[in-house]
């Protein structure tokens, strides 16, 4: 309790100088607001892999923040051979044609073959199955069209803001979509 | 046709030519229509059987409009919380505010949009090239700090799922020496700092990267980042807000922030009685104790001359620190991939690395061999960033120990007891420790002229909540010792 003029003098100087830079502060921010709204429009962007740079080296199956990778494989139809002999489904010397499981390449049986008519054959992924390990993408781009390929399943993806697949990915192939067109497109 | 078919599915080695025949035919109207189809190896097939090909799923992102339920549900949230402390004043109110932001930031948007990485995403945009802010992430920064400006840290008492962790889990708060706190709270701005150049530089998300809490709201996460985040749920027991406290590089904002405020929380909206009995109550230790200022000349000029000497030593910290910056933000390059690729690249050059082609470091020296290019001018820009990044960085940590050092000689003169406002958390826990808050609840009787006098006050103690008082107060229910 110690009264005297020159405390309260100072209480208001204190004061003053607070609600200085108070205003200053707010101002501040409304100029960054406005330069960085000038920047750029909307700017929502989702994680995406580029198959063409996609190496295949499996990191996606385990680098993922989530236990269950967010990449998975996706076979885009319109350019698949639907070939009997798939290279992304079967062992590169596999014992008979068939699906019994020492044939199969992927590691946790998440390609499903289907017969269509002769000679063709249709590849669907389980999506629950799939880890994401490439070895399918692998072989079909190696001796196949390469219709496989890993995107990022945006109902998994957490949309990191920094996706830890895309830091350790050897092939840089990561980028960043926009929002509006979360998944690579094929041309065709 | 058919011929061609059968052979393309029983002989592999005679596909390509059974490619050129299709093409050389010119059949298949379909497969010419096909822009990218002349470069595959087996031409999509003409279905006979009437099959229909299946449409490629692609689920959709998270919907834009749920972004705005996101802003909307942290402005009222915000909004509740700074009237949960000012004007309801009830420490139940955020305690269960709290739960509903653990709950809906944390475990049900798995720490993601957040204050405290938002800052990041604003260091990237101003810094960085090719990537602007999201609405949704420059509203988290923005509004809790505007907020702040106002109000305080009501940003922290119930909005940060972080904070609300924390705060919950928090049992048995052991004091924690203020020499101590004092000198772990330059941690923060520290970290604020190592963030933005991460961020700025393109390098890295550190905030995020490190956040002993995320992992444990998606319950996932690598095995280092889970344990060290058990290990501070088991410190928050005992340490009230461990991270807010010693490494929140957000809140070293909001302290920032919340310094120039235009209110402030208050033990008690009436007089301070000097009863002694709020600081105590605070877990977190910041209740200050009145103090009557510098008044003799000859401790004013002490003060006066150790915060010369620190404005004098000002300049030489900010230097010493742009030195080490310059020499480690070099070396600090490498946490860049390409940076890193690019010099795992020349090692690898130099010892010729036998060539592993599956190992993935394998396919990124290969990739660098491809592209040595671009990689070898963009490694050497990354540096020349990197260095620039590490000089600010320097500079900064300079001026805040320069700062820190300025603050310890600056005496502030109180006339009660009152929490610090740049580390107040706005929880509430002090007010009902106040005898004038209780009696303003009416949780204690009210008082004649004579025993608000603190010296009586401290004989004849007010009875406690829940032996008296009319019990029919919003808060009554909320006495939190
Ligand atoms: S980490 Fe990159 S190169 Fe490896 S499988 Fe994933 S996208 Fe392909
Ligand atoms: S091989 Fe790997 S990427 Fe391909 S479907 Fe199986 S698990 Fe998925
Ligand atoms: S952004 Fe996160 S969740 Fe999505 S793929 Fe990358 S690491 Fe996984
Ligand atoms: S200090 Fe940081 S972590 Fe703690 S509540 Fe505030 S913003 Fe959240
Ligand atoms: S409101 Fe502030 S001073 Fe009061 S107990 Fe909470 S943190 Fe401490």
């Amino acid at each position: 309790m110690l009264p005297g003029p020159s405390n309260d003098d100072r209480t208001s100087r204190r004061e003053f100088v607070r609600n200085g830079l108070r205003v200053a502060g707010l101002t501040g921010a409304g100029v960054a607001v406005g330069a960085l709204s000038h920047r750029g429009a909307a700017a929502d962007t989702v994680w995406q892999i580029d198959p063409r740079k996609c190496l295949s080296c499996s990191r996606c199956a385990t680098e993922c923040v989530l236990e269950q990778s967010a990449v998975k494989c996706v076979n885009w139809f319109p350019i698949c051979g639907y070939c009997d002999l798939c290279t992304g489904y079967f062992e590169p010397q596999p014992i008979g044609l068939d699906t019994g499981a020492e044939n199969q390449l992927c590691p946790t049986s998440a390609i499903l073959r289907k017969f269509i008519e002769d000679p063709y054959f249709e590849y669907k992924i389980d999506e629950d199955l799939c880890i994401g390990c490439a070895k399918c993408i692998e072989g079909c781009k190696l001796f196949g069209n390469g219709s496989f390929h890993l995107q990022v399943r945006h109902d998994r993806c957490l949309n990191c803001n920094e996706c830890a697949i895309a830091r350790s990915c050897p092939g840089d192939a990561f980028y960043r979509a926009p929002v509006e067109k979360p998944y690579y497109q094929f041309t065709t | 046709m058919r011929w061609v078919n059968e052979h393309r599915a029983r002989w592999r080695g005679v596909r390509w030519l059974a490619w050129v025949a299709l093409v050389c035919l010119g059949s298949g109207i379909g497969f010419l229509a096909l822009g990218e189809a002349a470069e595959l190896r087996f031409p999509p097939p003409d279905f006979e059987s009437g099959y229909s090909m299946p449409a490629t799923q692609y689920p959709s992102a998270r919907s834009q409009g749920m972004e705005w339920f996101d802003i909307a549900v942290l402005l009222a949230t915000l909004g509740t919380a700074t009237a949960l402390v000012y004007a309801k004043r009830s420490r139940t109110g955020l305690a269960w505010l709290s739960g509903f932001s653990l709950l809906y930031f944390g475990f049900y948007r798995e720490g993601c949009v957040c204050a405290i990485g938002s800052v990041q995403n604003v260091a990237l945009t101003v810094f960085g090239t090719g990537y602007a802010l999201p609405v949704g992430v420059g509203v988290f920064f923005a509004a809790p700090l505007l907020v702040a400006l106002f109000a305080g840290r009501t940003f922290c008492a119930a909005v940060c799922p972080h904070g609300a962790l924390q705060d919950l889990l928090l049992v048995r708060p052991v004091k924690v020496p203020r020499w101590l706190e004092s000198g772990l709270g330059v941690l923060p701005f520290i970290y604020l700092g190592a963030g933005v150049t991460f961020a700025a530089t393109g390098a890295a998300f550190l905030i995020c990267r490190f956040d002993p809490f995320v992992p444990i709201f998606r319950l996932s996460g690598s095995l280092g980042m889970l344990l060290t985040g058990g290990a501070f749920l088991v410190l928050s027991l005992f340490v009230g807000r461990p991270y807010c406290r010693f490494l929140c590089p957000y809140g070293a904002l909001l302290k920032v922030a919340s310094a120039l405020s235009r209110w402030r929380v208050r033990v008690t909206p009436d007089v301070c009685t000097q009863c002694r009995l709020c600081p105590s109550s605070c877990p977190f230790g910041i209740i200050r104790e009145p103090d009557p200022g510098l008044m003799r000349p000859k401790e004013v000029s002490m003060a006066r001359r150790g915060i010369l000497v620190a404005l004098a030593a000002l300049p030489f910290l900010v230097l010493a620190g742009a030195g080490v910056g310059w020499v480690f933000g070099g070396a600090a390059a490498r946490l860049h991939p390409t940076v890193a690729l690019v010099e795992d690249y020349g090692d690898s050059l130099a010892r010729g690395v036998p060539a592993t082609p599956t190992l993935p470091e394998r396919l990124a020296l290969d990739r660098a061999e491809r592209q040595s290019k671009d990689l070898l001018p963009r490694a050497e820009e990354l540096r020349g960033k990197f260095r620039m990044g590490g000089l600010w960085f320097g500079v900064w940590c300079g001026l805040v120990v320069a700062m820190k050092w300025i603050s310890l000689g600056m005496v502030r003169r109180r006339d009660e007891y009152q929490p610090d406002r740049t580390a107040c958390f706005a929880c509430a826990r002090c007010f009902s420790s106040c005898p004038q808050e209780r009696i303003r609840l009416g949780w204690s009787p009210a008082p004649d002229a004579v025993t608000t006098h603190p010296a009586i006050a401290a004989v004849h103690p007010v009875p406690s909540a829940k032996s008296g008082g009319c019990g029919c107060g919003p808060g009554a229910t909320g006495g939190n010792p």
